[in-house]
């Protein structure tokens, strides 16, 4: 096998010392009954040089594309020293930092982007990382069912306009601790929620609210007033927010009078790329009174026996490798390669360094948008403020413009009938600070051009996109 | 010192900043809504950005530097090969929402990745999404519930599960809402057979089961517990965490095993990373097949490949992540299983053993008490120094720690709980004979010192950046953010 190092004489000679003959004997406690395996499927091993001719083949399967989605996965510029720094074998190969005396390196960075988080969130305390956004917002609620043990509701309020697939991940993980959620009152015309209705639910069953900032369709929410909503009748608010837009939007923690009493996010625009989906980079942050019920691993500053200081995992009495069914979570593997990416990624930014991201990625966007809707046929769905996506809506041949995008090499963003029946004829689109001048003027192009009727399908040829 | 500590005020990271293409576009956001002060981020320039983190690495023990035996980790060989493949643009810049005619090339590798495992694991199905370990359990357990459910089985809500099982196992069914009833381990190491007939019966919905377990020992009664579980009407499931002890030789499927979770990062060499991101792709046989969480590439009739939905499966347990799992860690395993070819999978299992049983031999030879001296070693291995304990007040942390010094990763320590004073050592295929005799060397050193030098272990590590840290100290006085709490 390719990485395994023993010559003959290696095997010899452990034989000898195990007291074994031969190789095969080394399993001679398993039944005899059972099989040996086959594995007939699986074919002759390549060396590195086919191994790499081959995954370039497998790649040139998947378009390339210049990226105008967004719905939960962005495209923003990674620093190229990034991945170079987070792929050095002493950060890829490690295991989790169990042995703090030689995992100094991986427990400061943690150490380090919990402090660059809770700045960030405006709250006190942030965990090392959860797998994904959507996982992480299902945690926050668990970890609201916990802080609220004392409290009868069963329910968790959500917002209409959460990404669906979030929808579905809280589904699957809540059903199974049969927690409901409640979708808050919707303004179709506004197209976030309708706080002044709020206070007309009956809010005995409810322990949680959930906030997402900016919604599913890229517009601003009032979440101050929930935030003192909840606040107001002992209800645990939680936030879900996009990171790269706190440059510019208020941070999670200064919501309302006094703040969320949890947010939480999806990091991956934050140095990590889309990759099809995964992985991506979960976490929490939170008040302080609340860090118990905080799920996943948590690094605290302590000092050795020269007073010298130095990290180490704390809190430990919450996971599972201790308290085992009654840990606050099962999560033991987190995703801690992208937390070394998104630190190196905050401090290479900097606070000048996120407002000017956030800035761009909203000044791009709101040209492009403002463009199209200078086309005839073409508006800004929703009125009210949104930062780096938006919802345009096409009055008339939308398939035609999807067919031709088809044909370009733009991926021209995400068609929300497929997600939300109701909204017919609309694509919800982001440009982040990555896309330039010529990508945004090309976009602007061929949308014109597809509206054109009896457009020439050649035509998208000479347009060199 | 910490990155902000090297900050100084309007300092920047220059050829990071981004351009604004639109300056004269106003930014129109309510005051309420926008954020009055900027976070306390570091001002440092890219180079010590560089220096700092580069730095910081080298305080960190990892594979490609040590030898790392650490017990039910798995702690192999990650290909640098199968990194780069995994790194191409056009996998790495692909939006997961991207249509999937034009993401045919990552959806024929998970398809074909589907089927290797399904030959691996000898199961019917698999699901690639679960994101770790424990978000496989998780989801296995989901699916042992609503198979259950779906029969008007309603009372079987327990999950039998070892006492010396991985902590996930009980955690997860915990989170599944699930009764966990503990079976306890019989003296020559195998669960204990009458305690856990004694517990089966109409509640009982499955049992979690390592095999090897993490004691290290294959359960050579595994065949009779399946069937005693199986006329209970309970299911089983095979936790995958040591799962490359008998890779390539025996499958999970053929045991009597219903459903699965692989540990990707552990058998198919997907990187550590420090604690993540790995993967848990679930493998069922037929009975479970219908419940898998969705998410699964099927082909059609022009061997286009296709994403299931919920519509396809409509008895799913549902969705585990946002998009695909962590996808690029599926690409990998997927190069992996090309670069080691089918003798290469064989290979894993038996060379694994190898190495255990030959560091558990040479161990034993040099005075360290095996837990189980007369059982094969399965991949791993558990000494116990409860002797040296008692005898020299020498304990298992201070091997450990001692260790290190030596330049050697420590074992896994007071894993699993039921042995006093224990060391779980789990050497891997992927090391070479001489690189285990100088083990061998250091812990025979560590013994000479146990009987004549004990200071010199009780206070190791003397060698690495810093000393044994106060962990009591970090909990209760705790310090999580370098700022304090907010202001």
């Amino acid at each position: 096998m390719a990485f395994i190092p023993h010559t003959q004489d290696d095997i010899d000679a452990m034989l000898k010392s195990i007291g074994i003959n031969e190789l095969e004997q080394i399993f001679d406690e398993i039944p005899a009954s059972i099989p040996v395996a086959k594995l007939d499927s699986i074919p002759a091993s390549m060396n590195e040089q086919e191994l790499l001719i081959h995954a370039n083949l497998l790649a040139k399967k998947n378009k390339a594309a210049t990226c105008f989605m967004g719905a939960g996965s962005y495209d923003h510029h990674i620093p190229a020293a990034i991945w170079d720094i987070a792929t050095r074998g002493e950060f890829l190969t490690s295991y989790t930092p169990y042995q703090a005396e030689v995992s100094q390196g991986t427990l400061q960075v943690l150490y380090e982007f919990q402090s660059m988080l809770s700045e960030l969130f405006g709250l006190d305390v942030a965990n090392a990382s959860l797998y994904d956004g959507a996982t992480a917002l299902a945690e926050a609620i668990l970890m609201a069912r916990r802080i609220q043990k004392n409290h009868q509701g069963k329910s968790v309020l959500i917002p209409h306009m959460l990404h669906p697939h979030y929808k579905h991940v809280l589904e699957t993980v809540l059903f199974e601790q049969h927690i409901q959620f409640i979708e808050m009152p919707f303004n179709t015309e506004m197209g976030i929620t309708d706080h002044l209705k709020l206070n007309q639910l009956n809010i005995d069953n409810i322990f949680a609210v959930c906030m997402v900032q900016p919604n599913f369709l890229g517009l601003l929410e009032d979440v101050n007033t929930i935030t003192n909503w909840a606040a107001e009748n002992q209800i645990i608010s939680i936030a879900c927010v996009n990171p790269s837009s706190l440059g510019l939007l208020c941070p999670p923690g200064q919501w309302g009078q006094h703040g969320v009493d949890i947010a939480c996010a999806e990091g991956q625009p934050f140095g990590v790329p889309m990759s099809s989906g995964g992985p991506f980079l979960g976490f929490i942050c939170c008040k302080k009174q609340h860090v118990r019920q905080m799920p996943g691993r948590i690094v605290g500053k302590t000092v050795d026996t020269e007073q010298k200081p130095g990290f180490v995992l704390t809190l430990q009495a919450r996971e599972q490798h201790i308290r085992r069914g009654k840990a606050t979570s099962n999560i033991c593997t987190n995703q801690g390669l992208n937390v070394v990416a998104a630190t190196l990624y905050m401090s290479m930014l900097g606070p000048q360094g996120l407002e000017q991201l956030s800035s761009a990625c909203y000044q791009n966007t709101h040209f492009l948008a403002q463009e199209l809707a200078k086309i005839p046929g073409v508006k800004i769905k929703y009125h009210g403020h949104y930062f780096h996506e938006v919802i345009i809506q096409f009055e008339n041949h939308f398939d035609q413009l999807i067919n031709f995008f088809d044909k370009t090499n733009i991926l021209p963003g995400l068609i929300l009938e497929h997600y939300l029946p109701e909204q017919k004829n609309c694509l919800l689109i982001c440009a982040t600070e990555k896309r330039t001048f010529e990508e945004i003027e090309q976009y602007l192009k061929c949308v014109k051009q597809a509206l054109l009727e009896n457009y020439n399908v050649a035509q998208t040829c000479q347009l060199g996109v | 010192m910490l990155i902000f500590e090297q900050s100084y005020p309007g300092r920047q990271a220059k050829a990071q900043i981004a351009k604004s293409l639109f300056q004269n576009m106003p930014i129109d956001i309510p005051a309420q809504f926008k954020r009055q002060n900027p976070p306390r981020w570091p001002e440092c320039s890219e180079l010590q950005v560089i220096r700092h983190y580069t730095k910081l690495s080298q305080k960190n023990f990892a594979i490609d530097t040590n030898f790392y035996p650490l017990g039910s980790c798995t702690m192999k060989y990650n290909p640098r090969g199968v990194q780069k493949a995994s790194f191409l643009p056009n996998f790495i810049n692909h939006h997961p929402l991207t249509p999937a005619q034009h993401s045919q090339g990552t959806m024929e590798i998970l398809y074909t990745l589907q089927e290797y495992l399904s030959d691996i694991t000898g199961m019917s199905k698999v699901a690639l999404t679960p994101m770790a370990g424990s978000q496989g359990e998780f989801a296995g357990v989901a699916m042992i519930k609503a198979y259950h459910e779906d029969r008007s089985d309603f009372a079987r809500t327990q999950i039998l599960i070892p006492d010396a099982a991985h902590g996930t196992n009980p955690a997860s069914a915990a989170m599944c809402g699930m009764d966990i009833i503990e079976i306890p381990t019989g003296a020559d190491g195998d669960l204990d057979l009458h305690q856990l007939a004694a517990h089966l019966g109409p509640k009982t919905a499955g049992i979690m089961l390592t095999n090897p377990s993490t004691l290290g020992l294959f359960s050579k009664q595994i065949l009779v517990i399946a069937k005693m579980v199986h006329d209970a009407g309970g299911l089983l499931y095979y936790d995958g965490a040591n799962l490359n002890a008998i890779a390539g030789r025996v499958r999970p499927g053929d045991m009597g095993f219903d459903v699965m979770h692989l540990n990707l990062h552990k058998t198919f060499a997907t990187p550590h990373g420090g604690g993540g991101p790995g993967a848990g792709p679930v493998a069922v046989n037929h009975k479970l097949a219908p419940y898998l969480p969705v998410g699964c590439v099927e082909k059609n009739d022009q061997g286009c490949y296709y994403w299931t939905t919920k519509q396809h499966t409509p008895k799913s347990i549902g969705r585990l992540s946002c998009f695909m799992g962590n996808m690029n860690m599926l690409l990998r395993a997927y190069f992996y299983i090309c670069n080691l070819g089918n003798q290469g999978i064989k290979d894993i299992g038996r060379f694994a053993s190898l190495n255990a049983n030959y560091l558990f031999a040479e161990l034993q030879k040099i005075g360290y008490q095996a837990a189980y001296p007369n059982r094969r070693a399965s991949h791993e291995f558990v000494i116990t120094l409860q002797q040296e304990k008692m005898k020299y007040q020498i304990t298992a942390m201070d091997v450990a720690k001692r260790l290190l010094d030596y330049g050697f990763h420590a074992p896994t320590t007071y894993f699993p709980l039921l042995i006093p004073e224990c060391l779980l050592i789990e050497p891997t295929e992927t090391e070479c004979k001489q690189d285990l005799d100088l083990f061998i060397k250091a812990m025979s050193k560590i013994r000479s010192e146990i009987t004549n030098n004990g200071t010199i272990l009780k206070s190791a590590p003397h060698s690495t950046h810093v000393k044994r840290l106060d962990d009591v100290k970090a909990a209760k006085e705790l310090n999580l953010n370098y700022f304090g709490e907010q202001r």
